[in-house]
């Protein structure tokens, strides 16, 4: 389980720029159950990811990870396959309040080139620290507002708000 | 003191639904929404199982517009399933704005009259930016985001810094808002936007009417901008009465001429040619020269980027008294029903379907990919849609060029892409 307040590790899946919620969540199956989408997620890039992947393995990425569409399928099937955390040198804006909405870490590093594929990644949010122990390989990464790592530890933004409004009803 | 800092339009309307006098771009601050407006798509099918959680119900359904445009014409089981959906929250949860299969969320909501200057508005779409031509400050987010909105009738923003872009000059005849629009796309890249405001300004916009002011706005999501946005002036204010709404408060809707960019770029438009974007990127853009003589299956024109009436009128400009290549499927889904009537009335729908058209339903269609004629494996199609990512409207195999209209319906005609130049030329020397 990734926790934002934590440190954690995992294993790398390397992609490059522009990774698209259109590959991501694949329009011609929307309207499918979400594990059904997430069967399909970014096949049109690598069609043995969703089928490989191993919970807690972790997305690496170049420049705009996850522009374009609003549909939080993107992110939500990340999550359904257990992607531990996406870190990339940027993301399209609403990937990434999807992402925590949905307690996905969504993590900025622009050193990301230096990761390779199965690498085993170390991953220390509040630090702001990315290594590879294997390798030596220490980099930094941005920091995540506070608020945004206590939604993501809560898990999402509708387990915080069922919090709040209990809070609401009880006093 | 406060008061007298110089703000942006953007910074003006944040400021304004966050109840307070001033916002400095990178603050953290809760809005109150003005309008929500939500899909069948990110609506009613992924936010009722958050209400239902939360037990919780929509905070005002007069500030709710739902549309229902990516799952028509719903001829599939999953799609009919997904609009009764729809309908079935409408009725139970009072929302009296609901837009059943009559256009493209974007294009619906200002023809309804539902935007106005210095509102701030959330959609349940990444192209909601397209609101800004109306001077509003509106911004696409997620389904559980949205689901907050409608449970609390607020959101939060890091208040995004604004990018001046300023347009000069006059665009050549055969051009309009879509190749200004690749061509930033060429220029800045789809991260070039950075998740701020791009505020458009200058003579160029002036010249520019409203359908094209929200092509402009509409695309500033492929630069990955969080939206774009243009002062509202008398092209704006004429537009806004014609559809029933009236400016009735004193805002103060226009940036100040001090206001702070983080960023400014000037373009030229007399300088601009016909611009094409190869797969699988908006920001493969270029002058269409480099694709000339690409080989199509087909052109499509719609979608809230491109199927608007002034982008019907631009297609029928060019094929007036043409027809389209015989190996070429040209297809037309308009933006809205109101547009297809506005199309018959003004003759563009005859001289569409006499040059070959087949004409498709008002929705998404195929440029969602979710539902309809998508394309085949190795099918390749030019389209006045704004994304062409790999596998978007059909198969992963499938590619797409985005052009203007004008550059869609002068390829249809080839059957390859062409330059729509061409065929004005003709047209003055006819
Ligand atoms: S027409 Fe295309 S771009 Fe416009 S809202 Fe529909 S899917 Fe999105």
């Amino acid at each position: 389980m990734t926790n934002g307040q934590k440190t954690f590790s995992g294993r790398a899946w390397i992609f490059g720029d522009g990774v698209n919620t259109d590959v991501l969540a694949p329009g011609r199956y929307m309207a499918a159950p979400v594990e059904e989408l997430a069967s399909h997620c970014l096949e049109a890039l690598d069609p043995s990811f969703a089928a490989n992947l191993q919970p807690g393995d972790l997305i690496i990425a170049g420049e705009d990870f996850g522009v374009g569409s609003s549909r939080e399928q993107a992110a939500e099937v990340l999550k359904l396959l257990g992607v531990g955390a996406v870190i990339a040198k940027s993301f399209g804006g609403i990937f990434f309040r999807n992402a925590y909405n949905l307690g996905l870490l969504a993590i900025v590093c622009k050193q990301t080139s230096e990761i390779k594929t199965g690498d085993k990644v170390h991953v220390a949010p509040e630090a702001g620290e990315i290594s590879v122990p294997d390798r030596n390989i220490l980099l930094t990464s941005e920091p995540v507002p506070d608020f945004l790592l206590e939604m993501a530890n809560q898990g999402g933004l509708v387990a915080q708000l069922e919090t709040r409004l209990s809070g609401n009803r009880e006093s | 003191m406060k008061l007298t800092l110089p703000r942006t339009l953007a910074e003006k309307i944040i400021a304004r639904a966050a109840g307070l006098n001033q916002v400095s771009p990178g603050d953290i601050v809760t809005c109150r929404v003005d309008l929500a407006m939500i899909h069948d798509s990110g609506g009613p099918r992924r936010v009722a199982p958050i209400l239902k959680r939360l037990g919780a119900s929509v905070w005002d359904a007069d500030k709710v517009v739902l549309v229902s445009d990516h799952y028509v014409p719903g001829d599939d089981d999953n799609a009919k399933s997904i609009l009764q959906l729809t309908r079935d929250w409408a009725h139970a949860n009072a929302i009296k704005n609901f837009h059943d299969m009559k256009g493209i969320c974007h294009v619906v909501l200002p023809e309804q009259g539902h935007l106005k200057p210095g509102m701030f508005v959330v959609g349940g779409d990444s192209h909601s930016p397209t609101g800004g031509a109306f001077g509003c400050f509106m911004f696409g987010i997620g389904a559980t985001d949205m689901a907050g909105v409608l449970v609390t009738g607020e959101t939060w923003l890091k208040v995004p810094a604004s990018i001046l872009i300023n347009l000069s000059g006059k665009l050549d005849k055969g051009l309009s808002a879509k190749d200004i629009n690749l061509a930033l796309c060429q220029k800045l890249g789809m991260g070039g936007g950075k998740y701020q405001v791009i505020e458009f300004v200058g003579s160029g916009i002036e010249t520019m009417n409203i359908e094209e002011r929200m092509t402009l706005c509409n695309m500033t999501a492929e630069l990955g901008a969080m939206t774009g946005i243009i002062a509202p002036d008398k092209v704006t204010t004429k537009y806004l009465e014609s559809v029933g709404v009236r400016i009735d408060d004193d805002g103060d809707w226009q940036s100040d001429a001090d206001a702070v960019y983080s960023e400014q770029h000037d373009l030229d438009l007399s300088t601009l040619v016909p611009q094409v974007a190869a797969p699988h990127s908006p920001a493969n853009a270029g002058p269409v020269e480099a694709h000339l003589n690409t080989p199509l299956d087909r052109a499509y024109i719609g979608a809230c980027t491109g199927a608007k009436l002034g982008d019907l009128q631009m297609a029928a400009t060019i094929l007036k008294g043409r027809k389209s290549a015989s190996n070429i499927r040209l297809m037309v889904a308009p933006a809205s029903v109101k547009i297809l009537a506005d199309a018959k009335a003004d003759g563009t729908f005859d001289i569409l379907v006499a040059a070959g058209a087949e004409f498709l339903e008002s929705g998404c269609g195929i440029c969602a990919g979710y539902i309809g004629a998508l394309l085949g494996e190795n099918e390749v199609c030019i389209s006045s849609t704004a994304r062409n990512f790999q596998g978007r409207m059909g198969a992963s195999s499938s590619e797409v060029y985005l052009a203007s209209p004008y550059t869609v319906a002068a390829s249809a005609i080839r059957g390859r892409v062409t330059d729509p130049r061409e065929f004005l030329e003709r047209a003055a020397h006819d």
